[in-house]
């Protein structure tokens, strides 16, 4: 699997060593990982994540087909449920022959999962599950609803 | 029939009404008071495929997914 969820924080020296010992032989070029840390800030003790799974699915595999047009093969495992801080919730990797395909990926990637995963996040602060409103961004096409004849 | 499903932080259970189109949905929700100050910012998908089309017709059935603003990592 490309793409793993995970009840609570993830394991990313488990994780990364395991994606490393999967794709050693592959003869890729680089391999460039990204780990997502829930930062202790505004008194929050940790951070919750709802997932949507299906439409989870169909955008990483769109990327997925981005990324093997040129050459490359992305990984992600995210978190649901509560992540404390200092534990990761979010971890990505691309994989390329070339660097600069790698960098470019993992830039745009990461990016565009922060506007588009369907993914909800929470602060959990005195035990409370309160949504990251402000933090969160409307998926593209966000409105279509509110529009009047 | 079709559904309406409520996704995230909206804390609604699903419904069920006729609509033929999202265009019913659209005027079926615009009568909430409680989704109004969500509508603005839902993206919307039908049997889990995210679309932009108002017009995009609707089956018995169908289920149409709401999204609210999202921050994954």
């Amino acid at each position: 699997m490309m793409l793993e969820i995970f009840e609570g924080a993830l394991q990313p020296k488990e994780i990364f060593s395991r994606w490393y010992d999967d794709e050693c032989n592959a003869n890729w070029g680089a391999f460039i990982p990204f780990v997502g840390i829930v930062r202790e800030e505004d008194e929050i003790e940790a951070l919750s994540f709802d997932i949507y799974e299906p439409i989870l699915i169909n955008w990483f595999d769109a990327w997925q087909q981005k990324a093997k047009q040129r050459g490359a093969k992305l990984r992600m495992a995210h978190s649901k449920g509560d992540v404390k801080v200092h534990k990761s919730s979010y971890v990505a990797a691309v994989l390329s022959p070339k660097r600069r395909v790698a960098l470019e990926l993992i830039d745009a990637f990461v990016e565009d999962f922060k506007a588009n995963a369907p993914i909800w996040k929470y602060d959990v602060i005195q035990n409370k599950r309160i949504y990251a409103k402000k933090r969160s961004m409307p998926m593209n096409g966000a409105g279509l609803l509110a529009k009047k004849d | 029939m079709i559904t309406i499903e409520f996704l995230g932080p909206i804390a609604q259970e699903s419904i069920t009404i006729e609509a033929s189109s999202l265009r019913d949905v659209a005027k079926f929700l615009q009568q909430d008071s409680k989704l109004s100050s969500w509508l603005d910012s839902l993206a919307i998908a039908i049997n889990d495929k995210l679309t932009d089309n108002l017009d995009a017709p609707l089956n018995d059935g169908d289920r149409v997914s709401l999204l609210p603003p999202v921050c994954g990592g």
